[in-house]
């Protein structure tokens, strides 16, 4: 979780692939920033998002375990969220939580 | 150049790459054994065994691998080699794509042959052709000193710096892969002095995190392509620097396209490869009955040299292209379809004739030069954009 932390905040002086010019590539598209990824928000890929129902959650932590990009966070009062900017909606969270409180809604 | 710094031998071609390669003091060497391109990494794989050339042999089970092998080799700064024909080539050609856009300067020799089917051993250059718009800066020789010099030129062009292109040596299969030549070998002080070694731009080191490979969204693809293409664009006066420094230390020249005896020439024969070398007997042949021929070789492939190409045709009527490849349902070889690029709208530019000769190592001997032409002479009207013979084609 630190680490996702940590990326997001790289995020602000990069620029997006939108604002990139031919010019502005390193020979052969090498990438000399470390764990750049971080930069590429693939959260815009998402089609519904999931939702937490506080009252239900036992903060059990399952749904930050079994989410496979790492987009499931914990805040300060123990429970959990999604980071938007890489959560890509595909729902593991919701199917795995034990107490059945994460729900899918449409983004629209 | 100083007569004790090179001695003339008799030596196969392919014999002479492996020399070159071995003077090149690669690092590793990765192919797979094909005809005719066998003679090439047998010698090398000897060298190394021999502990001749201190290189990593890498002994891979199919032409992919062998691409990848130097792929990955060449971005942890590693100076490679591979060679390869034919079906060989397009096994590789999925990794080819790749070394280019990655601007990996790895060096191929390409000993030219036809691609199946039918099935064929055979020197042509549809090989090539399949992999024309690779991304890599390709070059032909003619004859055996050519085929070694032009291995220190690959390297020498494909590691400059502001280069970091891979190169394609292309060498026609058995017409010189197999044949044994007289050629003058350099002594190592003199590749010393034209090869330095390679400093990468970036190598893959873990004290040094960079990411090679990356995916490029569509966002920025466009761009990308772009990069690449200015970038190869951009390797030209490299290429012929490179060349000029090796003429400066051998006294052998090398240049975009090459003519022969084109003063006042009404007809062009125009060639790349090794029959370039019996046209220019063919010229010699149709001079001394008069006839006002000369000949055009085009050296290098990628980046197409247009306006050397230009330069080269201009004041002459027709041009006759010799293609080895078919592009079947177009608008004929792809030689010849560049070179109608090129001149496309040019005031005074000759007529173009295409004719697509030497499939599969038949051959052109110098009663075939005469005979097209003497064909392009009788023909009543210029052929349109699209016309081409393949010439000799039974009925």
């Amino acid at each position: 979780m630190k680490k996702l932390e940590s990326l997001k905040e790289a995020v602000t002086p990069f620029r997006q692939a939108h604002e990139i010019g031919w010019r502005d590539f390193e020979p052969g598209f090498v990438l000399t920033e470390v764990a750049s990824s971080g930069h590429y928000h693939t959260g815009d890929w998402r089609s519904r998002r999931p939702v937490w129902d506080e009252s239900r959650c036992i903060q059990c932590g399952v749904c930050w375990i079994y989410c496979p990009d790492m987009a499931v966070r914990r805040k300060p009062d123990g429970y959990f969220e999604a980071n938007y900017d890489y959560c890509k909606g595909c729902g593991i969270c919701a199917r795995e939580c034990v107490t059945q409180c994460i729900r899918m809604e449409d983004e629209r | 150049m100083n007569p004790t710094l090179e001695r003339r031998v008799g030596m196969e071609d392919s014999h002479a790459i492996a020399l070159a390669v071995r003077q090149c003091n690669v690092d590793v060497v990765a192919a797979y054994p094909i005809t005719p391109q066998t003679h090439i990494v047998e010698k090398l794989a000897e060298m190394v065994a021999n502990g001749e050339l201190d290189a990593e042999f890498v002994p891979v089970e199919s032409e992919h691998s062998a691409m990848t092998v130097c792929v990955g080799a060449e971005a942890t700064g590693a100076r490679t080699f591979t060679c390869t024909s034919s079906q060989g080539l397009i096994l590789m050609s999925e990794i080819v794509y790749i070394a280019s856009a990655m601007r990996l300067p790895c060096v191929m020799v390409l000993a030219n042959r036809s691609l199946s089917g039918p099935l064929s051993i055979w020197c042509d250059h549809s090989d090539v052709m399949s992999i024309r718009d690779c991304g890599w800066i390709q070059t032909f020789a003619e004859n055996g000193q050519e085929v070694y010099d032009l291995v220190f030129h690959a390297y020498r062009v494909a590691e400059m710096p502001e280069v970091l292109t891979p190169v394609i040596l292309n060498v026609d299969g058995f017409y010189l892969t197999h044949v044994v030549e007289s050629l003058l070998v350099a002594d190592q002080e003199v590749v010393d002095r034209y090869l330095p070694p390679y400093r990468p731009r970036y190598a893959l080191h873990p004290d040094r995190a960079v990411t090679m490979g990356a995916y490029g969204v569509p966002e920025l693809f466009t761009e990308a392509k772009k990069a690449q293409d200015e970038a190869l664009r951009a390797t030209y006066p490299s290429i012929v620097k490179a060349w000029q420094e090796w003429g400066d230390l051998t006294g052998r020249h090398y240049h975009p396209v090459e003519t022969y005896r084109t003063e006042g020439a009404r007809v062009l024969l125009f060639t790349m490869g090794s029959i370039g070398q019996t046209a220019m007997v063919a010229v010699d042949a149709m001079r001394e009955q008069g006839w006002p021929v000369g000949l055009v070789k085009l050296r290098l492939w990628r980046p197409f040299p247009h306006e050397d190409l230009r330069r080269a045709v201009a004041g002459a009527e027709h041009l006759v292209v010799l293609d080895r490849a078919v592009s079947f349902g177009g608008p004929g070889g792809p030689v010849a379809s560049e070179v109608r690029s090129a001149l496309y709208g040019q005031a005074g530019a000759p007529v173009v004739h295409d004719f697509i000769v030497g499939l599969a190592g038949r051959d052109v001997a110098v009663p075939d030069f005469e005979a097209m032409v003497r064909e392009v002479l009788a023909r009543k009207s210029a052929p349109r954009h699209e016309d081409y013979v393949i010439y000799g084609a039974r009925e």
